[in-house]
């Protein structure tokens, strides 16, 4: 639900990046806040265990400037991966605009990119909003691993698996070079500011 | 899917939080949604903050709270209070869709801030009706 705040022009949109754990959610928001470093004035924010593993969010706030005189800020969230902390990924679900879906392309991941997308679908239901209507983009990740020998699902078969009905744009990409990264995180926007656009006149 | 609030009731917004909390020696008001966007914010002009930071980590904390609350069978847990050396956080729910976020110092006292920021929230409840 983006906040529109009529005295400054400013739109507040939300943006979460969900998949199953060790996806590489959080170091697509990683990628972005180094490449965008000059752009964003504050630090991420990571909510994070010892071992490295999301416990709560990250946020990372990313300003895209005016579309229609109004001031668009991006806020971009990470939920927790690992399976036993479905209720506080609930809790960062709640207001999204926009999905990034990062699938881990790694061939043994497969089914847990599979329960991941099925609890999204029933999380998005508990708010009231539906997996096919919701702005959403799915990322195939882990792709620079092909080079390094270790066995990773065919690109017919992610999609085969996750996107045979949502048909939603999809995007094979690395969080650690950064393929597709910058790409996913254009589309999310362009796609979530188009439903938003559709309801500002 | 989106909503916003009108350019009257935010400017009344921004003068209760000013006149009600600010003038009594607060740091820093923000009022912010359950999603985490920042819908007012209001300063004395003596610290300036990371507020986009601040208003995410509000609403998962308070999140976290009653969803614990709900857990143990309580409606809520009313009061949310963290307390510094310098400076103290306090945390109160306006409605069901927004809370208010107080940061303030050594020298205002807890019971007078409860007591205006009761104050505050009837204010802009009231606004709604
Ligand atoms: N080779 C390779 N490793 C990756 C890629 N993306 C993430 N990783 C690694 O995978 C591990 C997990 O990455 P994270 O970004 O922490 O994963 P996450 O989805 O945030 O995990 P949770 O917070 O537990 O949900 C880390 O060791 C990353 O370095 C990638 O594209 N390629
Ligand atoms: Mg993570």
């Amino acid at each position: 639900m983006a906040f529109i705040n009529m005295r400054t022009n400013e739109v507040q949109v939300k943006i979460v990046y969900y998949g199953p754990g060790r996806g590489g959610k959080t170091s697509n928001l990683e990628y972005i806040n180094k490449k965008f470093r000059e752009r964003i004035k504050t630090e991420m924010v990571s909510i994070k265990t010892h071992g490295d593993r999301t416990l709560f969010f990250d946020f990372l706030p990313f300003d895209i400037g005016k579309i229609k005189g109004y001031d668009i800020k991006i806020q971009m969230y990470t939920v927790p991966g690992q399976v036993k902390y479905n209720a506080t990924r609930k809790l960062v679900l709640k207001g999204v605009d926009g999905l990034v879906f990062v699938a881990d392309a790694m061939a043994e991941r497969r089914r847990h990119n599979l329960l991941s997308l099925k609890q999204l679908q029933e999380n998005l239901a508990e708010y009231k909003k539906s997996i096919f209507k919701i702005p959403l983009i799915l990322q195939y990740n882990k792709m620079d691993l092909k080079d390094r020998g270790v066995p990773l699902l065919s690109l017919e078969t992610l999609e085969q698996d996750l996107n045979s009905k949502l048909k939603a744009p999809s995007y094979p990409a690395s969080a650690i070079t950064g393929e597709n990264v910058v790409v996913t995180l254009k589309k999310i926007i362009s796609v979530t500011m188009a439903a938003i656009q559709r309801e500002l006149k | 899917m989106n909503y916003g609030i009108d350019q009257d009731r935010l400017i009344e917004i921004d003068s209760i939080l000013r006149e009600d909390l600010i003038e009594i020696g607060v740091d820093y008001v923000l009022m912010i949604d359950t999603a985490g966007n920042t819908i007012a914010k209001c300063d004395s002009g003596a610290h300036s903050y990371d507020v986009a930071s601040l208003a995410a980590l509000a609403a998962g904390n308070y999140a976290t709270v009653d969803a614990m609350a709900k857990i143990v069978g309580e409606q809520e847990f009313s009061l949310l209070f963290h307390k510094g050396e310098n400076v103290s956080i306090h945390f109160s729910m306006i409605n069901e869709e927004f809370l208010l976020i107080i940061l303030f110092g050594k020298e205002v006292s807890l019971g007078f801030l409860r007591l205006k920021v009761a104050e505050a929230i009837d204010k802009i409840r009231a606004l709604w009706k």
